[in-house]
């Protein structure tokens, strides 16, 4: 009796295994290999955009599951070069990496593998380490974080404005919750608030930073604290869900990064969509061409979007936001406009950027343009990554 | 009559199960039984891993022996990996030995780290690397070992609890990490990009061979540190029972302060490895948890160094292996790779357990109750 279960069990391995065998060697249109590397898991609400995106490019671009690997939870030192590396050792084409501080091991990686691409997300060297294989990415996520800013306003508005839509200076006052104190950061919150501004001209703003990008308990009693000193709105440049679960506990709306959270108190959230980029990346690849050294996506060419707006976003939010995003596609509106903030009250006429970042933190790059009768800092023009690293006034930073 | 009541009383007594402890068994059957555990818990890793994916059961094996064996970087990383977690177990062994549970491993390693780290960053490039490798050895042991040092006087001198003490230092020096990161990185993004200076040099063109001599030459020494000194022995007796100890001239305070300084120094050079020898930067991520997975390696292999070659390898093993699982299978995540080898470790430690112990039920007990009374005679 027992033989006989065993053989059944073995024949129905065999065919099993079979099956799998047989399956996969059916059509495979393109035969090149992509792998993701991810800070950490879905879990994450950053990896996890970048692990959508990746899936559906993949899938868009006709790879079986076969051809693409994601690999989480690797860590910003050698393990990523280590990572990076063995993916070349087994024949992948190209390798994408999602974490600022991956960016030293990639290139370490390059090196060694020219004939395998490496990209990477908000890296800054690209333009200046000149290797055909190394490429940055990122995206004008500040265009979708000034909407973002608008949807903010209209909610303070609605919660705390007079006849005449006016919010007292008490009641004006917001909260960022933020994971490091550079450029990347101060950028979105930047535009962030200049996008509430816009709306709400009497605005203050406190930032707040946690140290890391991933800190579940840490960005919670962040948000908290933050509440408790007064803030109105709350909204956050960091990777879990602490800050939206603090917001919802003590009911305070939050404007979100990433992607929707689900909650009652979620108003909007900007996010990078990658799966342009990816796609652009696996053509290149498939077609044997070259990948731009510094690509950034954009509100018009459907990298940066924002989501559908939330149960808590006050009534006419998606028109204003509609309105506005036709302008800043046009040119008309640009979200870094000198007139429209000061720095140390006074408007910005020149601003040297670190653009080059050759590790001696010294600027080189003016960054300050006019164009059609408006002055603004040109963010994400020179290099993809942001380099708007200045504190404006209204903002104050407690560290 | 009345011996059969009392006898009956004894039986009602008795719990359902109980536990006594094994005489010793033959090292064969011992091998045997956790190789049992082992291929049972890899067979219910298969197929958990199977259930969450559409990949069958036999694939997970293919991967997990792809992910540790697959290639010649992948077997070295292993080497590698092997080497350090040996290293925080040798780093552990004489403290637990001495029955000193320091849970400070994470923090002893990187404080060891971060002085290597430092060095290279305030010295480099002003000094030959034989130098500056040879500044970064001191410092990384003089740190580990003063974090090794503190717990140790408090609890020679005033009796503190020692795991409190040791695990409460690990977040100091995760916060001393953070710290110097700040200060250290002037862009803000708190990553410290690997350093160019102080990278110890490659054996052979191998740039895995020196961590894995070390560490194995490290064990070694120990192994003959613990068995064949009058420290050791030393250690064995404040362990065993510090009031012996007392009784036979032994200054517990001395061992304990001294073992504790070897202790954290061992871990240091740990540190130190990481900041010169493979990553050249520092996170508060560095010590990669080992501290802790060192003391499984150490349990499981009774304390022995020699043996946690064994023991440091098979943990290696699975969690490299199971990072191809990870990839292979699509999940995007380490909750089915953790629950994995948490089940793989639990397997292992059940056996362990019952290699030790076995139960005994109420039945078998009544008998055996019976056969001690036919020896023993007139105990009613």
């Amino acid at each position: 009796m027992s033989k006989k279960i065993l053989s059944l069990v073995l024949v129905a391995v065999l065919l099993v295994s079979a099956v799998f065998a047989f399956s996969s060697c059916k059509d495979e249109k393109k035969d090149i290999k992509a792998a993701l590397i991810c800070l950490h898991g879905d879990s994450s609400t950053y990896d996890k955009n970048f692990i959508d995106a990746f899936k559906q490019a993949c899938a868009n671009k006709g790879l079986t599951e076969e051809q693409y690997t994601i690999i989480t939870d690797i860590d910003e030192d050698t393990v990523c070069y280590d990572k990076a590396a063995d993916f070349a050792d087994n024949g992948y084409d190209v390798v994408f990496a999602d974490s600022f501080g991956h960016e030293a091991y990639m290139i370490q990686a390059a090196k060694e593998f020219p004939d395998v691409q490496f990209c990477h997300a908000t890296g800054t060297k690209a333009h200046t380490e000149k290797l055909a294989n190394y490429q940055n990415a990122f995206a004008s996520i500040y265009e979708g974080r000034y909407l973002a800013g608008v949807a903010a306003g209209l909610k303070l508005v609605e919660l705390y404005g007079d006849a005449e839509g006016k919010v007292t200076d008490e009641n004006a006052k917001i909260g960022y919750v933020g994971a490091h104190p550079y450029a990347e950061v101060v950028s979105g919150y930047t535009s962030f608030f200049l996008g509430v501004k816009s709306i709400v001209p009497n605005v203050t703003m406190e930032v707040r930073y946690t140290g890391e990008w991933y800190d579940e308990t840490g960005e919670k009693t962040t948000a908290e604290a933050l509440i408790a000193a007064g803030c109105k709105l709350i909204s956050q440049h960091a990777d879990s869900m602490g800050a939206p679960t603090a917001c919802e506990n003590a009911n305070v709306p939050n404007v979100a990064y990433n992607g929707a959270t689900g909650k009652n108190t979620f108003v909007i959230a900007s996010r990078i969509d990658w799966v342009p980029y990816f796609e652009y990346m696996l053509d290149c690849v498939m077609n044997g061409k070259d990948i731009a050294d510094d690509w950034t996506g954009t509100l018009a060419n459907g990298a940066v979007k924002i989501t559908a707006v939330g149960a808590a976003a006050a009534p006419g939010t998606q028109a204003k936001l509609d309105e506005v995003a036709a302008k800043l596609n046009d040119g008309s509106l640009k979200v870094f406009d000198c007139a429209t903030f000061t720095v140390d009250g006074k408007t910005l006429t020149e601003y040297l950027a670190d653009v080059d970042d050759a590790g001696d933190f010294a600027p080189e790059t003016n960054v300050i343009k006019t164009e059609n009768g408006v002055t603004f800092f040109d963010e994400s023009f020179f290099r993809s990554a942001p380099y708007f690293d200045f504190r404006i006034d209204g903002i104050t930073e407690v560290k | 009559m009345k011996k059969q009541q009392t006898k009956q009383d004894q039986i009602k007594k008795e719990p359902l199960l109980r536990l006594v402890k094994r005489d010793a068994l033959s090292a064969k059957k011992i091998v045997l039984i956790y190789a049992i555990a082992i291929v049972v818990s890899l067979l219910l890793s298969a197929i958990i891993c199977s259930l969450f994916s559409s990949k069958n059961p036999l694939a997970f094996f293919a991967a997990l022996f792809d992910g540790a064996f697959g290639s010649s970087r992948r077997i070295w990383l292993l080497l590698q990996d092997t080497a350090l977690l040996l290293g925080v177990a040798v780093a552990l062994v004489p403290a637990f030995k001495m029955k000193f549970w320091n849970l400070g491993g994470n923090g002893q390693i990187l404080v060891g780290c971060l002085a290597a780290i430092a060095c290279m960053f305030y010295l480099g490039g002003k000094m030959p690397d034989a130098v500056l490798i040879l500044l970064m050895t001191v410092a990384s042991i003089v740190a580990g070992a003063v974090w090794g040092l503190l717990p140790a006087i408090f609890k020679a001198h005033f009796g503190t609890n020692e795991s409190l003490f040791t695990l409460m230092l690990n977040y100091i020096a995760t916060g001393l990490v953070s710290m110097f990161i700040t200060i250290w990185v002037k862009s803000g993004s708190g990553v410290l990009v690997p350093l160019n200076q102080g990278h110890f040099p490659e054996l052979f063109g191998n740039k895995y061979l020196l961590t894995v001599l070390v560490f194995v030459i490290l064990a070694v020494l120990m192994y003959v540190y613990l068995n064949y000194t009058k420290h050791g022995y030393e250690i064995a007796v404040v362990g065993d029972s510090p009031n012996t100890a007392k009784y036979i001239g032994i200054d517990v305070k001395r061992v304990i302060i001294r073992t504790m300084i070897i202790s954290g120094a061992l871990a240091g050079i740990v540190g130190l490895f990481l900041a010169g020898g493979i990553h050249h930067t520092i996170s508060t991520a560095s010590a990669n948890n080992m501290g802790f997975t060192a003391i499984m390696a150490t349990w499981l292999a009774a304390f022995n160094p020699l043996v946690m070659i064994g023991t440091c390898f098979f943990i290696i093993f699975i969690s490299r292996g199971m990072v191809e699982v990870r990839g292979d299978f699509g999940f995007t995540n380490d909750s089915i790779a953790n629950i994995v080898i948490g089940l793989v470790y639990f397997c292992v430690i059940a056996c362990s357990f019952f290699i030790t112990y076995r139960v005994v039920f109420r039945k078998a007990s009544a008998k055996t109750a019976e056969a001690d009374e036919t020896k023993g005679g007139n105990k009613a």
